[in-house]
């Protein structure tokens, strides 16, 4: 029997987005903003709702092909706050750069369904067709900003690699389900694990399905869009691309990986850990010669993919057999507690940093980090907060980035890949000159700079949310470690 | 144990990192009242410590003040039942001397710091982050914790010495503020990559779920673990101690910074580095230790004549201390590869003795530079006559460095080498003759400088106007001096309380490495 209750969340969501568009008619032009803060208030409506609604459920709707536990929850209450927090993020932007607020608020709150049915979604079309929802939605918020160049290149950049990357999906999928004659998770892996050897045509459909997820999340060597995307882009809405979708991606794969590919896991490890030591490496020496802060925040953002690589990789052990005892399962819950916590620290920190830089920039399309010079003395609360944000992504305590990739690398070492953390690590320290490069414009070099950057209501409390939430979950990741381990606790089916 | 003393250790943590977060909400426009709270926290601080060490008994021995607080959860089984990376804090007879070492320069620096009148505000917040740092890796009996301290020690450095700082500019020498800033962070940091690898290594082979020093010390870890990871934690905390030939950050970084920051980076953000090498190092892997300290000990004698030839050859006032640090973390790193008990506690007392005596260096250094504007020994002739106050000091700072009897430096000097004529005599001999350099630098210094021949129109011309009533010390630097030459005289007089409270730390390090031969 079908509950269809169970999907009220993302109804809701959607009736939201429809709303918009209707209520728009009856706001005058100037007044807009309206949405934005109705959006929110809705949307922080919904968040209550969920926790109290879906709080302990485990339930499966059309025979799987949607599940509904601890850790999906956990994911679309992330969501749904992510969401809040970037149309918060928007309204100054929205108000200063783009026309037609009202469809720019509904198809960012369309993409949160898509990534609310993505952390839900337990069968591989069902995951593409959320995939795709989310894409379409952002190939349209890319090229928002209509009468800039960038943006219009950016938008078709990213409808040509996204569809090229769909299509590859689609075939690694229909490769699947050719071989094994299902497209669930938990079907893949039953399937999977009474085969004797592994299908040549398998492991070809399994690299294309990798192929096209690693383009969603900008994994090398599928990241070549990323940069050019991300600087073109409305501000906010690279923010999205850093943070909201590259988490609803790995969320989808970390769901695949534990329930679905898990007996395949030991031989996937090799490419997982090839394409993380290069992603890791690829993403921070490029950074190193960048002049414009929001393609530095893109090449930085493609080596934060790579440590989440690290992440996957460590789902098993190195030389791991096929029996998965109790330590084993530890280690597992270990690694996926790493990437969430990362995806979290890393979103936060990110946020911190593309919000900061949509207020510092008034002049979209051209944001270079010498511009930046002398910003500490004129604005010394928004200069905190984004060196701050820095150093969190760096990976310097007390910010919340410090103890997630702890975390996660030791996870890492806990599966014998103290190789692979080595260079994640020494990626790290590559990456903290780059960051020190932009600290150094904003602190210490001087300029004319007299006049101070005007600061909303609006943009001091959202910067100082997640400025504060950054120092929380550093000093003190207990509480939000608590709910990540039951999220991952419901994935691994323990108690 | 009282409540008290159980939250002793914390509270000292505490209050520079609450006054950190206490400054940022002070308006910037009230400078005084920003300086009187860094000094009244300070004041506060220096206390504290000094009773942890006062109240150390070390007949009791072991760690003191103990007290752990769960942090976060480790999900999954372990070994023991230990899964959960804790706050755990305490100190034994090594600890305790750096925790009192770091209350005194933290609170100098400090007061030499009112001289600071350029956004005082940030930097008293970084200041005292690092102080927080500092403290914390002194403190914690957990290696993620004395990592997470060690990072948040290094944080503030780059800010610091790019904001405050000052560029050496001799025309064919130039460093900027920045390139030492960036220079002392990438070499720090980079040390930190080889700890964490280590420390994930460590954590990993025992297996237990823990990260719990007196927990992992009961771990007797392989032989070939031990030999491959005893290096990198050596070689990570060595960049931090100045090891040759990684040494070249510190007197770039710490010419480039600003008074109270060389004088608490050199002081004791050096020391954590032989600390770490101590209490990770040698705890944790007896083994690695021992077959690894004949190449310490080659490094460190490198490091005290190559440091001492070093600082003969500056014309940077500033530049020599920075040098003749160097020299002096040699003979700690060459105590602690003796291995015996009178060289490794003379390397803890030397530690000790070194962190005053280079503060009250550094801040002499930085009283000239305010004052003249130069720091170029070849500019700067018999400053004696009007600064007579600042003379004293730096002389008895110099006689300290050069190991002159009832001067702390002259009893731990004699202990490592006492140490190393135990076990490698020809060593303690070069490690001798880096005293008589040092001895030919410091004189020739305080010759020239200080009792050469006053040419008054010079010396005219480089006053600071700022200066002209008065360009001896003020009277916050008096003080901030005072304190620092009295504990010189108090560690050079009275050795042997200190002696005892070391020895009980280094005893126990060292049984537990006779255990495992």
């Amino acid at each position: 029997m079908n509950n269809f209750l169970l999907l009220l969340p993302e109804v809701l969501v959607l009736i939201l987005g429809f709303s918009i568009l209707i209520i728009d008619f009856f706001i005058p032009k100037d007044k807009k903003h309206l949405l934005a803060y109705l959006s929110i208030v809705v949307l922080t409506g919904i968040v209550i709702f969920t926790l109290v609604f879906l709080w302990g459920k485990t339930d499966e709707l059309y025979g799987g092909i949607l599940r509904f536990d601890g850790y999906s929850l956990f994911f679309k209450v992330f969501f749904i706050i992510l969401g809040g927090i970037l149309i918060i993020s928007s309204i100054e932007y929205v108000k200063r750069h783009l026309s037609n607020p009202s469809e720019y608020y509904a198809i960012l709150i369309f993409t949160i369904v898509a990534m609310m049915l993505m952390s839900s979604s337990g069968e591989l079309l069902t995951a593409y067709i959320a995939l795709e929802t989310l894409s379409f939605g952002l190939y349209v918020l890319v090229a928002f900003d209509r009468y800039n160049i960038k943006s219009n290149e950016a938008g078709t950049k990213y409808i040509i690699l996204g569809g090229l990357s769909s299509a590859l999906l689609l075939f690694g999928i229909s490769q699947i389900y050719g071989l094994l004659g299902t497209t669930q998770f938990d079907e893949i892996a039953e399937v999977l694990s009474t085969m004797k050897s592994i299908n040549p045509g398998l492991l070809i459909g399994i690299s294309f399905l990798l192929a096209g997820l690693g383009f969603k999340v900008a994994a090398v060597p599928f990241h070549m869009w990323a940069p050019d995307v991300y600087e073109g882009s409305p501000t906010p809405i690279t923010a999205h691309l850093a943070v909201g979708s590259k988490a609803a991606a790995f969320a989808l794969i970390i769901r695949l990986f534990v329930s679905g590919l898990a007996p395949l896991m030991a031989d996937l490890q090799i490419i997982l850990i090839i394409m993380s030591a290069l992603t890791m490496a690829v993403g921070n020496l490029m950074a190193l010669v960048q002049s414009n802060i929001k393609r530095l925040l893109a090449y930085s953002s493609i080596g934060h993919a790579g440590y989440l690589l690290l992440g996957l990789a460590a789902l098993v052990g190195i030389n791991q057999s096929g029996d998965l005892n109790l330590v084993f399962v530890s280690r597992t819950n270990l690694a996926i507690n790493g990437i969430i916590l990362h995806l979290i620290a890393y979103g936060v920190s990110n946020l911190a940093a593309f919000v900061s830089i949509s207020i510092i920039y008034k002049k979209a399309g051209n944001e270079n980090i010498k511009d930046l010079a002398g910003l500490s003395k004129v604005s010394p609360f928004l200069s905190m907060v984004f060196a701050s944000s820095l150093f969190s992504l760096a990976g310097l305590p007390i910010f919340a980035g410090f103890v997630s990739k702890f975390y996660l690398f030791n996870a890492a070492t806990l599966q014998g890949l103290i190789w692979l953390v080595a260079i994640a690590i020494f990626t790290s320290l590559i990456s903290l000159y780059y960051y020190l490069q932009v600290l150094r414009q904003i602190y210490i070099e001087k300029s004319e700079r007299t006049e101070p950057i005007e600061l909303s209501k609006t943009s001091i409390s959202i910067l100082s949310v997640l400025f504060v939430s950054m120092i929380f979950v550093g000093i003190y990741p207990a509480p939000l470690l608590d709910a990540i381990q039951h999220a991952s606790a419901a994935l691994l089916n323990m108690k | 144990m009282n409540t008290f003393d159980s939250w002793l250790l914390f509270i000292i943590i505490l209050i520079p990192f609450a006054g950190a977060i206490f400054i940022i909400f002070i308006p910037k426009e009230q400078k005084s009242f920003i300086h009187w709270t860094a000094t009244t926290l300070g004041l506060i601080t220096m206390v504290l410590s000094i009773y942890s060490f006062a109240a150390y008994s070390h007949t009791e021995g072991g760690f003191q003040f103990n007290n752990s607080w769960v942090w976060m959860e480790l999900p999954g089984s372990w070994l023991f039942g230990h899964r959960a990376i804790e706050l755990n804090l305490g100190v034994d007879g090594i600890s305790a001397p750096m925790i009192m070492l770091t209350g005194i320069v933290m609170f100098t620096g400090i007061l030499a710091s009112r001289s600071v009148s350029e956004r005082p505000k940030e930097f008293f917040v970084l200041y005292l982050l690092l102080i927080a740092g500092v403290f914390g890796v002194f403190c914690s009996l957990d290696l993620f914790f004395l990592f997470f301290f060690y990072e948040l020690s290094v944080l503030p450095m780059y800010l610091l010495i790019g904001i405050w700082g000052s560029s050496t500019d001799f025309k064919t020498f130039i460093r900027t503020k920045e390139y030492g800033a960036m220079k002392l962070m990438l070499y720090l940091v980079a040390g930190s990559v080889l700890i964490w690898i280590s420390i994930l290594a460590i954590f990993a082979e025992a297996g237990l779920g823990t990260f719990g020093i007196p927990a992992l010390a009961n771990i007797e870890f392989s032989t070939t673990f031990q030999l491959i990871i005893f290096p990198l934690v050596a070689l990570g905390f060595g960049i931090l101690a100045g090891l040759w030939p990684f040494h070249t950050w510190s007197p770039d970084g710490h010419v480039a910074a600003p008074t109270a920051v060389s004088m608490v980076h050199a002081g004791v953000l050096m020391k954590l580095g032989a600390y770490g090498i101590i209490r990770v190092g040698m705890f944790l892997l007896p083994t690695g230790a021992e077959q690894w300290a004949p190449v310490l000990l080659g490094l460190g004698t490198i490091n005290v004549i190559y440091g001492a030839l070093s600082a003969l050859g500056q014309r940077d006032l500033k530049y020599v201390v920075g040098y003749s640090s160097v020299s002096h973390m040699g003979y700690v790193l060459m105590g602690i590869a003796t291995l015996n008990i009178i060289g490794v506690t003379g390397a803890v007392l030397q530690m000790f003795s070194h962190g005053i005596m280079t503060a009250l260096f550094f801040l002499v250094v930085g009283i000239i530079y305010e004052r003249t504007n130069t720091r170029d020994i070849g500019a700067l002739e018999g400053i004696a006559k009007h600064m007579g106050w600042v003379a004293v000091l730096f002389v008895i700072a110099g006689l300290t460095s050069l190991g002159l009897p009832g001067l702390s430096g002259f009893v731990a000097e004699l202990l490592v080498f006492i140490g190393l004529f135990k076990t490698y005599p020809i060593l303690g001999i070069l490690g001798i003759i880096g005293a008589a350099i040092t001895a030919v630098y410091i004189l020739r210094l305080i010759a020239k400088v200080f009792f050469g021949k006053l040419n008054e129109k010079i010396w005219k011309d480089q006053l600071n106007s700022k200066f002209t009533k008065q360009p001896d010390a003020n009277y916050w630097e008096r003080i901030s001096s005072l304190i620092l030459a009295i504990s010189i005289l108090v560690v050079g007089l009275f050795p042997f309380p200190f002696i005892e409270v070391i020895d009980t730390g280094v005893s126990e390090v060292l049984a537990r490495m006779a255990g495992t031969l």
